[in-house]
């Protein structure tokens, strides 16, 4: 046995690495699951979580298309829709794509760096529970009185004379608790990458995931503090009597614009960073090749974290700045873009000249390009302050960001969900209807966002409950909200296909894809330990190393999971 | 199955329906039209670039799946061709940044009025065009209505010089520079008529300037862009374009009504007065 396991490199790969250490149950299952702070069960937890506010901001998403349909409508009233828009964009924000990456990330991190737990691993579950909490209190606002003045909440609206409701201040608790959360989290993440990475595994052989989860950490460590500082300001201001953002008393709104936005723009990039390193994950395996400039998407991911801090103001364009200040922000949006395209780029060149095998995480991870590229140069437009003049608060912005964050990040989370659910759960989902899903929702995405670029460009301003007929924007937000529930059909296929999976799917095995990355050396579910022997690490792909010498010493060549099973060719 | 025909109807047989599709609002003023032509310098670079990319995308998920090409070629990147579409895309961005300095001008600063435009004398407050003679119009934003108060004494003294001002529709003289100053009296609204020029946020505390100079007379719809509290989507605001001649005479006209009103409401309260029903 010893002998064995101090060589592990020399077995053949899909056997089982590692033992369960099962200790006699003692308490009931549930209790296990509130208690526990492995990594692994606080990462389904933040899924399944952050997975059911995903399904109510969807649902706040369509009623609000549903009232748009047509002009005149009466479907909701005003104040409806206003907290509708507010808890919408909150939600997916706060509650849905800043957490969906921690549940990714608390799952796989320790697994990807060969380790057995996080750094700390109590201070994990507090984290998850500071979320929950925050969702809790922010969702039994629904019982009162939810807030209303977006999701950006400009004072003077957000203020006491104008939004007396306690649900504004719901709202400041929800910033607070979900804040420390990701805080905390951000701490742990950056720590057990510092300190708990395999041997062998240096900084050049970093997964491209754990990257952009240690940016993604770092960024919140930076961001985090502004916005704590602002909402507590704006919680004085409601209730203790300052004026830090009251204008009748010396106050400014500007001052929470900036301050907001010092925390609103890097937080795009918190969002978008753990998806882009999915995408550098996903892409090498399945195109058979190694990542394609590696050390130049590893320094696009920190030069976008350097640059998402100097880009703020882009989102005062229309507020009262001089002329300088806005030609900065231009200048400082438009440098952004390079490194973002460098990472475009590096992605197809990976693909050029692979062997592609077209899983449904593959789709997800090209749906993700063809849509993020879009995204990306519509963000160009709005970077051009004088085009903006025109162009902000207007659905050209709603299609922009969605081009980025719904069609960006959110098609990463589902390439990451199908490229690793069977390492969660131990069995596959199914792929017909996995594909079937994202062309649904593919077609169904640009159905519902691409013509709100042309809306914007019609003169339809965001956040409005109705509209009159004859402005030239009826059968845009016809089309709109038709594409809308075609991308619910789409998202409602996965969930289906995700609870089917749970017991009709097939078993996985250990590494079904041939990946690259340690996780995938241990067992599907991997057991409480992760390891029992972590591998010395030569390469960025140490997966790929062990199959190829296992293969040197057995002249066997290695079926690998056999993820060909899934190749169209085959 | 009724609303699916009416939507199917409306898709085809609306007649606007594709209008501004690619472009912004713009023929009312310099200053949209300005925003138009860099607009679509902007747009036609970015066709470039999204036909490059995307379709770099879309031949290799084409040419390179498994049954195609079924040894994948090992490579760890190209140093060469690396530097050269960082460089690439560096350029690009250069030139879009000429541009916008070059077109900057022509959306900021206010021209001179057209001969045929409204007879007007110099006034020394901000912005100015260069030979100083341009309509001042004050924008009061509140919730949820636009006030303007017509005339250069408008920021300062209008209630003691008696401007002449009207709720929600503007009217203006053609071929006039006209600027704006605008403030709000409570929460942030912003400003926004597409076809006359950007968008400016009207943020409490802060005075702010914008200008147009219509080119031909009309009608033009705009309406408050910045999300101000429960009837932000009622907040609209309209600018009617007539000539000179027709603007001075709606303006008298504005004025005499303002005066006789004011002065009704005058006589009432005396007699409420006198009568002692005014309370203390």
């Amino acid at each position: 046995m010893a002998t064995i396991t101090s060589d592990p490199v020399v077995r053949p790969v899909p056997q089982i690495l590692a033992h369960e250490v099962i200790a006699p149950r003692k308490t009931k299952r549930w209790v296990d699951w509130v208690l526990t702070t492995d990594h692994k069960k606080i990462g389904i937890m933040y899924l399944v979580l952050t997975g059911v506010f995903f399904c109510m901001g969807g649902v706040e998403a369509l009623m609000m298309r549903t009232q748009l349909s047509v002009p005149n409508n009466t479907l909701l009233t005003s104040e409806h829709y206003n907290q509708l828009l507010t808890m919408h964009g909150t939600t997916m924000i706060f509650l849905f794509v800043v957490p969906v990456w921690a549940g990714f990330g608390n799952y796989f991190l320790p697994l990807m760096i060969g380790a057995r737990d996080m750094a700390f691993p109590r201070l994990n579950a507090l984290s998850f529970w500071m979320l929950a909490f925050g969702g809790i209190v922010f969702y039994a606002t629904l019982f009162w009185h939810p807030p209303d003045a977006g999701w950006w909440s400009y004072p003077p609206l957000s203020e006491s004379l104008y939004s007396p409701s306690g649900g504004q201040d719901a709202w400041i608790f929800l910033i607070h608790l979900t804040g420390i959360s990701s805080l905390l989290g951000a701490i742990n993440f950056y720590v057990t990458i510092v300190n708990m990475r395999a041997p062998g595994m240096s900084w050049n052989r970093l997964p491209l995931f754990i990257w952009s989860l240690l940016v993604y950490a770092i960024l919140l460590i930076i961001a985090l503090p502004v916005v704590a500082a602002a909402v507590t300001m704006l919680l004085a201001d409601r209730h203790f009597g300052t004026h830090f953002f009251d204008p009748t008393d010396h106050g400014s709104p500007v001052l929470w614009q900036h301050l907001f936005w010092f925390f609103g723009h890097p937080e795009v990039y918190i969002m978008i960073l753990p998806g882009f390193g999915v995408v550098s994950e996903v892409i090498p395996v399945f195109s058979r090749k190694p990542i394609f400039g590696y050390k130049a998407i590893a320094a696009a991911t920190a030069v976008i974290a350097f640059l998402a801090t100097l880009v703020w103001a882009h989102h005062l364009f229309a507020s009262p700045l001089p002329i300088v200040v806005l030609s900065f922000f231009m200048l400082s949006s438009f440098l952004i873009g390079v490194p973002t395209g460098v990472k475009i780029f590096n992605w197809i060149a990976t693909l050029w000249r692979g062997s592609l095998v077209m899983t449904t995480a593959l789709w997800f991870t090209i749906g993700f390009i063809a849509i993020f590229i879009i995204g990306g140069i519509t963000g160009i437009f709005l970077a051009v302050f004088p085009v903006d003049w025109q162009l902000n608060d207007t659905y050209f912005v709603v299609a922009h960001f969605h081009y980025v964050l719904m069609g960006g990040a959110v098609f990463t989370v589902f390439a990451g969900l199908y490229y690793w659910y069977p390492k969660i759960t131990g069995r596959l989902l199914n792929e017909r209807l996995g594909k079937a899903s994202f062309w649904v929702m593919f077609f169904g995405f640009n159905a519902t966002f691409f013509v709100q670029h042309a809306l914007g460009l019609s003169g339809m301003p965001r956040r409005i409950y109705t509209y009159q007929p004859g402005l030239g924007w009826s059968t845009y937000n016809l089309i709109s909200t038709i594409g809308s529930y075609i991308l619910g059909v789409g998202v409602l296929l996965t969930i289906i296909n995700i609870y089917r999976s749970l017991t009709k799917g097939q078993i996985a095995g250990p590494d079904p894809w041939k990946g690259n990355t340690l996780e995938w050396f241990t067992p599907s579910p991997p057991p409480v330990n992760n390891f029992d022997e972590v591998p010395r690490v030569r390469s960025v792909e140490p997966m790929r190393d062990i199959r190829r010498q296992v293969e040197r010493q057995t002249g066997v060549i290695q079926k690998g999971g056999g993820s060909e099973q899934f190749a169209r060719s085959s | 199955m009724p609303a699916l025909a009416v939507a199917a109807s409306s898709l085809i047989l609306a007649p606007d329906a594709f209008a501004n599709f690619i472009t912004p609002k713009s023929g009312g003023s310099p200053n949209a039209n300005s925003i138009h032509t860099l607009y679509l310098i902007v747009l036609i670079l970015a066709a470039i670039v999204f036909v490059a990319v995307e379709g770099a995308l879309v031949v290799a998920v084409f040419r390179f799946r498994a049954k195609r090409h079924p040894v994948a070629h090992q490579t760890h990147g190209n140093t060469k061709l690396e530097i050269g579409w960082t460089a690439g895309a560096a350029v690009i961005l250069l030139i879009l940044t000429v541009v916008t300095f070059i077109k900057l001008p022509g959306i900021v600063n206010a021209p001179n009025s057209d001969a045929d435009g409204l007879n007007l004398s110099a006034s020394l407050s901000q912005p100015s065009p260069p030979n100083g003679k341009k309509l001042d119009i004050c924008i009061q934003a509140r919730q949820y209505i636009w006030r303007y108060t017509y005339g250069s004494g408008c920021k300062d003294d209008s209630f003691i010089k008696r401007e002449p001002y009207s709720f929600t529709t503007m009217v203006v003289p053609v071929h006039t520079t006209v600027v704006l100053t605008i403030q709000s009296s409570d929460v942030i609204h912003d400003w926004w008529v597409p076809s006359l020029g950007g968008k400016v946020d009207a943020v409490p505390g802060y005075t702010v300037y914008t200008w147009f100079k219509a080119t031909h007379t009309g009608f033009y719809h705009g309406q408050c862009a910045q999300l101000c509290g429960t009837n932000h989507a009622a907040m609209v605001a309209y600018v009617r374009v007539v000539s000179p001649q027709k603007y001075e005479t709606w303006l008298g006209h504005q004025e005499a009504e303002i005066t006789t009103q004011n002065d009704q409401v005058q006589q009432l309260r005396q007699i409420l007065t006198s009568e002692n029903q005014l309370g203390n």
